[in-house]
């Protein structure tokens, strides 16, 4: 089952790869061609990072303002994050300067290819060169195999990608590093020249290669890193203007490596902690803002015991350990809950409004996640919330009913699939609030209180019997 | 009483008089809002030690009915068939399940999520305990205030509010139905006391609603309805009957099982069964005896006595043909119409003799003494002189309270867990003695000081007469504190009581006589603050070190001070939760079952709920048969896991080698094919090399000791102190799946059935019998 899956996919890829090559001579209309480019693509953990370097050179006639990135079908739905910086100086004194990436959609590129579009700062006259980074992250592009391992087994993965960059220019000369977390490198396909030294293969160079031009390889190697995937994370970000910003994060955690086989036994997970569940986790690490406090962890049974909260005035570190250690294939669910100092969050913009700034990604390091949803609990009364996040997400408003609230609080809810420890950039939420509501609740308590003592006052003066005593 | 008084003294001093009551009344309150706080907060131990969860083994099950209730609604819950449980029979929730404690929850927490304010089921769960333990204190307040005043009522009160018994069964997390159901009791009792000294057929009614209430929470509302029958029957057997007493009872029969019987466990069972049958009779009897009373009122003493003797012929030949049908029908059922805890109450020994499941349960066993000493401890020498107090003079109120403290007593000696209902008692009875003893002793006190403060003429005349007497009265108590203390409060009491009747004038010459030594008052009093302080240390002791734990995670003091949490239990239940398929089934021994049920959501074999034996019976003679035996009955029963608990490694008492002995009992009551002689060296229980062969190869002895020579290499269970009897052995019909971290909970699962070879199976029948021979040989031989 397993191996004729794999050979669909090498088939397809093959095709894909022809028609890819059917597809240069009408690409060939982009005056754009590449002289160097050099790839290193990180797999020592279970995010691949990679790390693309080209130089540009404009052939045509005209200014050229953008650089086109092709991915891969395959690529494209693990793709996480992508980001270009222009480089320019040498060696040492190299500056960079971000470039702005945004999805796009190519009409002569290969089926399935997704397709980025970096803007350039200054476009590039006719015959110049330039020197753009590329860094792009992959999530679940490692694929254990074999797919089910028993305890005492080491985890075997699979990476895939192309010998050459799929790229909709012409490249004069390529690189591609890739290193392994290990020296234990199973098989690797060899696309001559093709070298393995140590943790690192090395594919390439390779000499002038038309548009679209690929050529599948495939790298099976040991990885024992923890494959802690967060199928989903709620995160409430609740603001109070007493003072006070509750994060209520509520975790599904599972290891996404290779299945646990058969039997867990405790002996030999206690007696033998190097030899024995080696791709398992047992804990975890979360970085928290400073000055945290009230820390919580817990499920729906209960307290979890088995945490540490590191502090100090520029991070707190919780560590924390599920109930059990997870296996591949093992999911558990959690809630870390936590309270912030506002005035470390809260600001008050120029034009009167309230802005709140805060992280966006998992606080959980070397995690991936698949769904994240923050959902931002403003004040009762709070008015025209916006949010700006540095990529794109989804965003639609909720509303809360919590401590006795009647109108209810609006909550701006934003959701991202794919996230990675790279998004854990600072976003703001924008509003308007009127201080006054903050009195509403106390004034509603204190009128409850006396209207009550008012009602026994008038029950004890009235007399409501109908004959006299 | 207040108003005629203030009538008779001048104005000035009526103003006075009004105020000083006002002032009482608020100091009243004031007192009993503290109480409840303190009721409410001395049960927050194990929140604040351990953490805020719901605490053993039934209160999760009343959690998850409870989670259910408030998702699903009331309609719902009524019909709820829950097939997570007893598989394949299933159980029906809606109609076995006393729903009080579960509505009370499910109300609160809707009305508070309705006020927005968003607290989940299991907080509210949680502290519904403490909440109704402060209610409870207040009935208590109330009863009392109604048998004795509101002096013995507030002490009565803050006693109950911290009584070791009721707390042991109401800390925050203690989330079963006796929380809710000693405040039921005491309401109770306390309305129908009320009803007795009003009269008031207003209060009749409410006490047939809080009587609903107590049959919705509480098996336990038997007692009610057997007692106040005992109460009736007392009354009218002494002459004391009125029509107060009638008011107060035909009532609550009527209406009150008109109501139980809406209740779905209880249904028709309130007019079949024989724990009620006493009250039909009691309400037979009233009714005669109130036709007696109203004929003797209508007719003249001879006319009276002719009536009488055609009555008695009459009623007799139809009292006795009555008798015997009901005999008859009562008798035709085995169990004679008792349920068979009920039969235990009755008999003792019954249930050790026929039901081993019943008897199997801790807290069905008889208290020793010490167990009196710590549940309700002062209390228990404050009782008697309360029963005293309530004999001057006796009233209808505290006959009652005087028949509740002895029958209490009684089924406290049969069942460790009816404490609980003796607790109050003893809490009121001690309210009533320690008020009396401080009301004789402040009094003298108060007599002989001349300059207290407050004191005007009329007490300065009292002390130059009072002076006079003093001497004569110690020298008739000059013995022990305890009996100068109890002597006068005897001879007090009934005058006294007579004094309220009259005015306070001539009271006054007559109180002068009972006043006592002023040193010996001191002292006693201030003993009997010594009395109370160490009450109050006992109680937080026993609220903060003996009740607070919650059962499922267990803390140990660690060598560096540290404390070591063990929370296995819970990891092993979030693990079958989260990487098991939903509809797994697990067996387990029952005790687990609510919780495997609640924390992990998979369906389970039999729970604590024990109503099928066997069922129960099936499981234990799994976990008592040889592995391929065993394996055969789960796997006949769909189960998947096979969960059991092992304190070997930590050292945890109550695993399940230690109770395995149970499972071969209940197992071999049904299947008798299992012995329980097989598992006993020389009547010895042992894991040890000198076990018997059976025990050292069923399915308990492996699941639990898989393995865990690799932990030591000598095998040494801590639980036994010894080095066990089999240490290495493989398994071939279960796999280890899961152990926790301290190995107390380990599960197994099934393998599954081996695929049938064609042409094969003869041979490898013949051969794997050959080697189970062998095996047995080899077994055999170490040990003979």
């Amino acid at each position: 089952m397993e191996a004729s899956l794999r050979a669909q996919r090498t088939a397809a890829l093959l095709i894909f790869a022809f028609l890819s090559l059917l597809a240069v001579s009408s690409s060939a209309a982009q005056e754009i061609q590449i002289l160097n480019a050099e790839r290193r693509i990180d797999l020592s953990s279970q995010i691949a990072i990679v790390f693309l370097t080209l130089k540009v050179e404009n052939t045509g006639k005209a200014a050229a303002s953008e650089v086109l990135l092709s991915f891969p079908p395959t690529e494209a739905d693990h793709l996480a994050e992508v980001k270009a910086q222009a480089a320019s100086g040498k060696k040492r004194k190299k500056t960079h300067v971000p470039l702005d990436v945004k999805p796009t959609d190519v009409p002569d590129a290969p089926k399935g290819a997704k397709c980025f579009r970096i803007a350039l700062l200054n476009p590039l006259s006719p015959g110049e060169t330039s020197t753009i980074e590329v860094l792009y992250m992959l999530t679940h592009s490692m694929e254990p195999f074999p797919a089910e391992i028993s305890q005492s087994e080491p985890q075997l993965v699979y990476y895939r990608d192309s010998a050459y960059i799929l790229s909709p220019y012409r490249i004069k000369q390529q690189t591609t590093f890739i290193k392994t977390p290990s020296t234990n490198v199973l098989s690797f396909s060899r696309v001559e020249p093709t070298n393995r030294a140590g943790m690192e293969l090395k594919y390439g160079p390779y000499e002038d290669r038309p548009a679209y031009s690929f050529s599948p390889v495939l790298v099976h190697f040991e990885n024992n890193n923890p494959f802690a995937v967060v199928e989903e994370l709620v995160r409430e970000v609740e603001i109070s203007h007493w003072g006070n910003l509750q994060i209520t994060e509520h975790y599904t955690l599972a290891h996404g490596g290779a299945k646990l086989k058969g039997v867990f036994s405790r002996v030999d997970y206690q007696s033998r902690p190097g030899a024995s569940g080696v791709s398992s986790f047992k804990n975890l690490l979360a970085r928290l803002p400073p000055r945290v406090h009230s820390v919580y962890y817990r499920d729906e049974i209960g307290n979890i015991s088995s945490s540490r909260l590191r502090t100090d005035s520029r991070k707190s570190e919780l560590e924390i350990e599920p109930r059990y250690p997870l296996f591949g294939g093992w999911k558990s669910t959690f809630v870390i809950g936590y309270g912030l100092p506002l005035e470390d969050f809260l600001f008050e913009s120029t034009d009167g409004k309230r802005y709140l700034n805060f992280t966006f990604g998992c606080p959980l390091s070397g995690t991936v996640v698949d769904k994240l949803t923050v959902k931002v609990v403003l004040p009762e009364g709070s008015k025209d919330p916006s949010a700006v996040v540095p990529f794109p997400v989804e965003q639609h408003m909720e509303t809360k009913y919590s401590y006795l609230d009647v109108v209810g609080r609006p909550v701006l809810v934003l959701e991202k699939k794919n996230v990675v420890p790279e998004h854990n950039t600072l976003f703001q939420v924008y509003y308007s609030f009127n201080p006054v509501f903050m009195l509403a609740e106390p004034l509603m308590l204190v009128s409850t209180v006396f209207f009550l003592f008012a009602a026994c006052v008038a029950y004890l003066h009235i007399d409501v019997s109908i004959r006299k005593r | 009483m207040a108003s005629p008084e203030s009538t008779i003294n001048g104005p000035t001093k009526a103003d006075s008089k009004s105020l000083r009551n006002a002032f009482g009344g608020v100091i009243a309150f004031i007192i009993l809002v503290l109480i409840g706080v303190l009721a409410f907060s001395i049960r927050l131990f194990s929140v604040i030690k351990y953490e805020s969860v719901i605490h053993e083994f039934d209160p999760y099950f009343n959690y998850r009915v409870t989670q259910f209730l408030s998702k699903n609604g009331i309609y719902d819950f009524w019909n709820w068939f829950d097939d997570r449980t007893w598989y394949p029979l299933g159980r029906v929730i809606g109609g076995t399940v006393y729903p009080g404690l579960t509505l009370t929850a499910g109300t609160i927490w809707k009305v508070v999520n309705s006020l927005n304010i968003p607290l989940s089921v299991e907080t509210v769960c949680v502290f519904t305990a403490p909440i109704f333990s402060a209610f409870a204190s207040w009935a208590a307040y109330l009863l009392t205030k109604e048998v004795k005043g509101p002096g013995a009522g507030l002490t009565a009160a803050a006693l109950l509010a911290m009584v070791p018994s009721y707390i042991s069964r109401s800390v925050a997390g203690s989330y079963d139905n006796e929380a809710v159901a000693i405040f039921a009791l005491v309401f109770t009792f306390y309305l129908y006391i009320k009803t007795l000294n009003t009269g008031s057929l207003f209060y009749a009614t409410l006490n047939a609603l809080a009587y609903f209430y107590m049959v919705c929470s509480w098996g336990g509302y038997t007692f009610i309805i057997n007692l106040i029958p005992m109460h009736v029957l007392l009354c009218i057997v002494t002459g004391r009957y009125s029509s107060r007493l009638y008011i107060a009872y035909a009532p609550l029969v009527v209406l009150g099982t008109l109501l139980a019987a809406l209740v779905p466990v209880v249904g028709f069972n309130a007019v079949l069964t024989s724990e009620h049958f006493a009250s039909f009779l009691v309400f037979i009897i009233i009714h005669v005896v109130a036709l007696a009373y109203y004929i003797k009122g209508i007719l003249s003493p001879k006319m009276f006595k002719v009536a009488v003797t055609l009555v008695v012929s009459v009623g007799l030949a139809v009292c006795c043909a009555v008798i015997a049908i009901l005999i008859a029908v009562v008798a035709s059922s085995p169990t004679k119409g008792w349920s068979g805890r009920s039969l235990t109450l009755l008999d003792p020994t019954y249930a050790s003799k026929y039901i081993p499941i019943i008897a199997s349960v801790s807290e069905h066993q008889p208290p020793t003494w010490p167990s009196y000493f710590m549940d309700i401890n002062v209390l228990a020498f404050l009782v008697p002189a309360g029963i005293i107090a309530c004999f001057m003079p006796l009233s209808d109120s505290s006959s009652f309270v005087i028949l509740y403290i002895v029958t209490s007593v009684y089924f406290s000696g049969v069942m460790v867990r009816l404490m609980l209902v003796l607790a109050p008692a003893a809490c009121i009875l001690s309210g009533i003695a320690l008020s009396e003893a401080f009301n004789v002793l402040t009094r003298s006190i108060k007599f002989q000081l001349p300059g207290i403060a407050g004191n005007s003429t009329v007490a300065s005349e009292e002390s130059g007469s009072s002076s006079v007497v003093a001497p004569s009265d110690v020298s008739k108590t000059e013995k022990t504190e305890e009996v100068a203390k109890e002597k006068p409060v005897k001879k007090n009491r009934k005058k006294e009581k007579e004094n309220v009747e009259k005015k306070p004038t001539p009271s006054k010459t007559e109180r002068r006589l009972l006043v006592l030594p002023l040193e010996a008052s001191v002292i006693a009093v201030l003993l009997l603050v010594l009395l109370g302080a160490f009450y109050v240390v006992h109680c937080v002791w026993a609220a903060a070190e003996a009740y607070s734990a919650p059962s499922i995670v267990l803390t140990s003091q660690s060598n560096d001070g540290g404390l070591h949490v063990f929370d296995d239990f819970r990891e092993a239940y979030s693990w079958l939760s989260h990487n098991t398929d939903v509809d797994d089934k697990v067996a387990s021994w029952w005790d687990y079952g609510y919780q495997t049920t609640a924390m992990a959501n998979r369906t389970v074999l039999v729970d604590n709920n024990t109503w099928n034996n066997t069922h129960i019976a099936t499981v234990g003679t799994a976990m008592s048969s040889p592995e391929k035996q065993a394996w055969e009955i789960f796997h006949s029963l769909d189960v998947k896991y096979v969960l059991v608990v092992f304190g070997g490694l930590v050292g945890y008492p109550s695993d399940d080698i230690n109770k395995f002995l149970w499972m071969v009992r209940i197992g071999g009551g049904e299947f008798p094919h299992i012995k329980e002689p097989d598992y006993l060296r020389d009547g010895q229980y042992r894991i040890d090399a000198q076990a018997t062969p059976t025990m050292l190869n069923c399915l308990m002895y492996k699941l639990s000791y898989f393995r865990f020579v690799e932990t030591d290499g000598k095998g040494f269970d801590r639980v036994r102190r010894t080095e066990i009897g089999k240490k290495h052995f493989k398994l071939t019909h279960f796999e280890e799946v899961f152990t926790t971290h301290h190995w107390m909970v380990r599960i197994y699962k099934l393998k599954p059935p081996r695929n049938r070879i064609r042409g094969k199976t003869k041979k490898s029948k013949s051969s794997r019998s050959v080697s189970s021979k062998r095996d047995v040989k080899g077994k055999r031989n170490p040990w003979h």
